[in-house]
């Protein structure tokens, strides 16, 4: 893969921007304007949060344009959108609509259950979720300029986001320690391409910027990505699920900017009112796992 | 000891270019982190973000005090949005200390980020014919004080100017391989200004 191209280095360009910050789901301007003010870095525009695909089910596709356009226009700051897994359709719309970002996103329902995008056709940049590396090297092989660990969206509960952190962490940490021959077994067993197999061996980090989502809460739950080695963090239905969402998005913006420093993180903590209440994953599905979509 | 201002922004970029020069560097998120610092890196990212933490975490003054009293900075991009005397696309509050006006967001969204050839109008300073600039969501500087001096152009925008200890580009040296940008910074930390 060419990471020195032109193209792909101002897509990955707008991610190393984004990094040390925190990217808010938003579902109309005022919404919008809440993130900007709490240091939102960039919002993803949706019809419905996560917790609310969850709850009322039924196909969720991308936004409307109205709704998009109108929280382009609410904002300074980066506005992402989501489009379906597969669905080259809705992310040349996004593309043409002028989003800064395109998620293609398991937490809307799949058009395709065998493919991604082609993201290299696109000069937009994508982010997409994986679970592990294998997943994540897939993606970028496919173009993704950002990765972000799946976690589980609207679940208000951070295991699954550990979980997905601590794999890709655990299997690039493998990576470096193996042999050149070595590394094509690997390839194998990752289910990824020999040669990002073998940059992150070389680099002991994927060759994008790796934020984590799904599930964050809290500005402890933030801070804990972070530890975990994420760059930055999404927050989707934990905010504006919450009693107070101006006052915790602002307290996870900063416990994400101090992650390092346990008073910072005192601080951030106090007065924020009732969290989202939160889902038992363990107690979810298969089928009802957000995060399974996608291969 | 080089300090780069990592409350938001690509300042792992920073601090990989200039510890590829053999430069030491400090990640400064308190204002004790300022401490005995020989020059300072504004990163790019995201200035609305960047400006409230500065607020918030009591680094605004001192960065201010520090720069006014000669410290070398690198500002790029979000950091020059910081420094200018006034910004605009929307109107937010700056520190005021490069005599410029900056317009955010000048040449349009994502889409518009580019890699570009841009000219050098001081090869006194910079002795290339063109440099590499990668702009992201990029702002443009207009209004410039006559302490301003241009170094580089894009077409006719100046997209790196200096003024006295203040180097400053719209684009990201951080984010090409072997910047000269870096180097000039580094000869400004070496001669004290």
């Amino acid at each position: 893969m060419n990471f020195a191209s032109p193209e792909f280095r101002v897509k990955v360009g707008l991610s190393e921007m984004l990094k040390g910050g925190v990217i808010m789901d938003v579902t109309d301007a005022s919404q919008a304007r809440i993130a900007e003010e709490a240091g939102a870095v960039a919002v993803m525009a949706l019809e419905r949060v996560p917790a609310d695909i969850r709850a009322e089910g039924g196909v969720a596709r991308m936004a409307s344009i109205e709704k998009i356009e109108e929280i382009m226009q609410a904002v300074s700051i980066p506005v992402m959108a989501k489009c379906r897994i597969g669905h080259a359709a809705e992310a040349r719309i996004l593309q043409a609509l002028q989003v800064d970002f395109i998620d293609e996103s398991e937490v809307l329902t799949p058009a395709d259950e065998e493919n991604h995008i082609w993201k290299h056709d696109f000069k937009v940049p994508f982010v997409c979720g994986c679970r592990n590396l294998g997943e994540a090297l897939r993606r970028i092989a496919e173009g993704a300029a950002m990765i972000r660990t799946k976690g589980e969206a609207g679940s208000g509960n951070i295991v699954e986001a550990v979980r997905h952190l601590r794999a890709v962490q655990r299997e690039i940490r493998r990576l470096t320690t193996l042999a050149p021959e070595e590394l094509v077994a690997a390839a194998k067993e990752l289910e990824a391409p020999l040669d990002l197999v073998q940059w992150v061996a070389q680099n002991g980090k994927l060759p994008v910027p790796n934020f984590a989502a799904g599930g964050v809460a809290t500005p402890a739950d933030a801070a804990l990505c972070m530890m975990l080695g994420a760059e930055s963090v999404f927050v989707g239905s934990g905010i504006f699920k919450s009693e107070d969402p101006a006052r915790r998005a602002a307290a996870i913006v900063k416990a994400v900017a101090q992650w390092q420093d346990p008073q910072a993180l005192l601080e951030a903590s106090r007065h924020l009112g009732m969290g989202m209440r939160g889902l038992d994953v363990s107690r979810l599905t298969p089928e009802e796992m957000l995060s399974r979509r996608g291969w | 000891m080089v300090g780069i201002l990592a409350l938001q922004g690509d300042f792992a970029a920073h601090r990989h270019a200039l510890s590829e020069r053999g430069v030491a560097t400090r990640e400064v998120r308190k204002p004790k982190d300022l401490a005995g610092l020989a020059g300072l890196v504004l990163p790019g990212g995201e200035s609305t973000t960047m400006l409230k933490l500065l607020a918030e975490f009591g680094l605004d003054a001192p960065v201010k005090e520090s720069v006014a009293q000669g410290m070398p900075v690198l500002a790029t991009c979000a950091g020059v949005i910081l420094l200018a005397r006034e910004v605009q696309n929307p109107p937010q509050p700056s520190l005021g200390l490069l005599d410029a006006a900056v317009v955010r967001n000048a040449y349009g969204r994502q889409l518009a980020s580019t890699v570009a050839t841009l000219e050098v109008a001081a090869p006194d300073e910079l002795p290339f014919p063109t440099l590499e600039g990668v702009f992201i969501r990029a702002p443009k500087l207009v209004q410039l004080g006559s302490g301003v001096k241009v170094l580089a152009k894009r077409g006719q925008d100046p997209v790196l100017v200096r003024q006295q200890n203040i180097l400053a580009a719209t684009f990201h040296p951080e984010l090409s391989p072997k910047h000269p940008v870096l180097d000039l910074f580094l000869q400004l930390v070496r001669r004290g200004q």
